[in-house]
């Protein structure tokens, strides 16, 4: 996974509240094997039917940063979701809340997700509305730090695992596999303690 | 005395590997669900990637989400995007086996939600996961479920284990009866509507009390598919006599002695007195209607005999901006009765309702009776079992004679990926879990509903309440 430590980009706001993940990326482009391409997916009705919704929009043109309403991300697990963000260029996504399943694969991809009070990313939705033409966040995860369009700064914090995690660019699955011995020490005793687990039917 | 604990710590306390620091625990998967739409890819990815799955014994995969509902060749039925997501798996699946795959074609093989307990594959107490966020539904057993990502997939895949932080705990204590008419899927969208569609986000949910207890293990399968709706990943009822029930003599529940070893387990699961939950919320199942949901959310739902709400007149300016949105998105007007609404199509089916109890719901409704001139009514049976089941009974005579198509399992319509699909600005009653826009087909309308309200309403023409037997 690509670590992430900085960013800076370009922010686009999107005030809405419950955002799912169906509208992130709509089922119609997901029934397929491929990864790839699914950036077309992103918001894909929204942005067909509104000509002035925020990423059809020129001054947010080539937005890495999305500054999100509460519970961002709820519904359905698709990780495609999250593919479709990445590959539209986003790497930060700023939201009072997430839904969870989402917040977990952003992580899994290299995008950092930052929970904010209500009233901060009202304040940045704010800024990058009114801002004449300054759109600009910067995101420090190294010292939990964002940098609003207007000057403004945010002190943020992130799940400490998940931090480190995406500082490091680390790759979990490698991880866990070093702890194969753990692993194996828990199901032979597991088996003993519950075998109708391991015996079915 | 140790100190008293949660049915949902017991769990995650039996199935903790390592503690990998920063509170994120390692934590053992007892069974591993696998289906086509996230399936396939894992497999693929996994196989580029040159690992294995670690445990294919403890994986159980079955095709749901893009397969045909077709009676007759599914196979040819399904898009051609669709089989290729059948091949991978399939390949990836004959690599490394699994402990049972219910192919298309095979008389199991349905909604992987609904074809876990119906196999008895979830059982309390064990950890449960799969590639969808409906996965919580098997806590109505009393295992420990929830729904993963592709990444997540992988991991499980190869390590049998899930790097992942303790939630907290919320209890929804539902006391009273429900009243005739009215099922667990009111229960449900009634408590959505009140704590919201985060209201649970950063808790396990345990649903408790006296009215939980008397509902069958159907419809707790129900009530607990809907913990994600309000942000719970997991939700759980503690097991008990009805459950053990249920689960004798499923093809891979464990039998004669082991089951009297498991059910020893089993009864030391539920949550002791004095445990301690973060939250709780209490709801009266006595006074509860029939429930449907207004607009793109599950949190904006309302009984049926209700009124349409105005957004005038909501305190908070969030909700007030989503409910014009809501309200514009699904062309209603505040302050007319909802029943009464036309619609286009009605779907009975999905991983929240499409059990033989949700299909004899309906069928009680639908009996003799006639659907509406130009409403597409269909029952879509969450497995082969349960439509086996139903045409044992008749059901699907019931549905046909009234104008239902009677149609093969899968996800259908729920998810519209297999095309299935409620057309632009048609207004569909589905028993479904999502009322999101564009969920059921881009600028379809959703109405949640139970089953029984969905069938009163395929019947009337317009979203209806079950209790009124219209003329």
């Amino acid at each position: 996974m690509e670590p992430l430590r900085r960013h800076d980009g370009i922010a686009v706001p999107l005030r809405r509240a419950n955002v799912d993940t169906d509208a992130i990326a709509p089922m119609r482009f997901l029934v397929s094997p491929d990864r790839q391409g699914l950036g077309r997916a992103l918001f894909a009705n929204w942005r067909a039917e509104d000509p002035d919704f925020p990423l059809n929009r020129a001054r947010w043109a080539g937005a890495s940063v999305l500054v999100a309403g509460a519970n961002f991300g709820c519904g359905s697990s698709r990780e495609m979701a999250v593919w479709a963000l990445a590959e539209a260029g986003f790497r930060v996504i700023i939201a009072p809340s997430f839904g969870e399943i989402f917040a977990i694969n952003c992580f899994k991809n290299g995008l950092l997700a930052i929970a904010l009070p209500e009233a901060a990313v009202e304040a940045l939705q704010d800024a990058l509305e009114k801002g004449a033409g300054q759109s600009r966040m910067s995101v420090d995860l190294e010292a939990n730090l964002l940098v609003g369009p207007d000057g403004a700064s945010y002190g943020f914090v992130v799940d400490p695992a998940r931090r480190a995690a995406l500082l490091e660019g680390l790759d979990e699955i490698g991880l866990t596999l070093k702890r194969e011995a753990d692993i194996a020490a828990f199901q032979a005793a597991d088996r003993l303690r519950r075998p109708w687990v391991y015996e079915t039917g | 005395m140790s100190t008293p604990r949660t049915l949902f710590d017991k769990i995650w306390d039996e199935h903790v590997v390592a503690r990998l620091g920063d509170g994120v625990d390692l934590l053992h998967v007892d069974r591993h669900m696998v289906f086509e739409l996230t399936g396939a890819i894992g497999y693929r990815d996994l196989a580029a990637k040159a690992r294995r799955p670690r445990n294919p014994e403890l994986v159980f995969a079955t095709v749901d989400h893009v397969v045909s509902t077709d009676i007759g060749d599914r196979e040819t039925a399904t898009s051609a995007e669709g089989r290729r997501m059948l091949g991978l798996l399939r390949d990836g699946l004959a690599r490394r086996p699994p402990r049972a795959f219910f192919d298309l074609g095979d008389s199991r093989q349905g909604i992987v939600h609904v074809v876990a307990p119906e196999q008895g594959i979830a059982l309390p107490g064990l950890t449960l996961l799969a590639g969808d966020s409906h996965t919580c539904t098997v806590g109505g057993l009393g295992a420990l479920a929830w729904g993963i990502g592709s990444s997540e997939v992988e991991h499980v895949l190869t390590t049998q284990t899930i790097r992942q932080k303790r939630p907290k705990r919320l209890r929804v204590i539902v006391d009273g009866r429900l009243a005739p008419g009215v099922h667990a899927k009111d229960i449900v969208l009634a408590l959505i509507a009140r704590i919201g569609a985060a209201g649970g986000t950063g808790h396990a949910v345990e649903f408790a009390g006296p009215a939980i207890g008397t509902l069958d293990i159907e419809a707790r399968l129900t009530l607990c598919n809907m913990a994600i709706e309000f942000g719970s990943r997991i939700g759980q009822v503690a097991p008990d006599d009805a459950t053990y029930q249920y689960l004798a003599g499923r093809p891979f529940a464990p039998k004669d002695e082991m089951w009297e070893r498991a059910l020893r387990h089993w009864k030391t699961l539920p949550s002791d007195p004095g445990a301690v939950f973060d939250r709780e919320v209490a709801l009266d199942a006595s006074r509860l209607s029939p429930q449907v949901s207004w607009g793109t959310s599950p949190e904006q739902s309302m009984p049926v005999g209700g009124l349409v709400p105005d957004p005038n007149v909501m305190p908070d300016a969030a909700k007030r901006e989503a409910a014009i949105a809501s309200l514009r998105y699904m062309g209603l007007v505040p302050g007319e009765p909802i029943a009464g609404t036309p619609i286009d199509v009605a779907f009975i089916g999905s991983c929240t309702n499409a059990r033989l109890s949700d299909l004899d719901a309906a069928a009680a409704v639908v009996a003799g009776r006639k659907v509406a001139p130009g409403v597409r009514a269909l029952v879509v049976p969450g497995s082969g079992l349960v439509a086996a089941a139903a045409e044992a009974k008749g059901l699907d005579r019931v549905f046909r004679d009234a104008g239902f198509e009677w149609r093969a399992p899968g996800c259908s319509m729920c998810v519209a990926a297999n095309g299935d699909v409620v057309a632009p600005g048609q207004r569909a009653v589905s028993t479904s879990n999502r009322n999101f826009e564009g969920r059921q087909g881009p600028g379809a309308r959703t109405h949640l509903a139970s089953p029984a309200t969905a069938a009163a309403s395929a019947i009337a023409g317009v979203l209806a309440d079950p209790r009124r037997r219209g003329a």
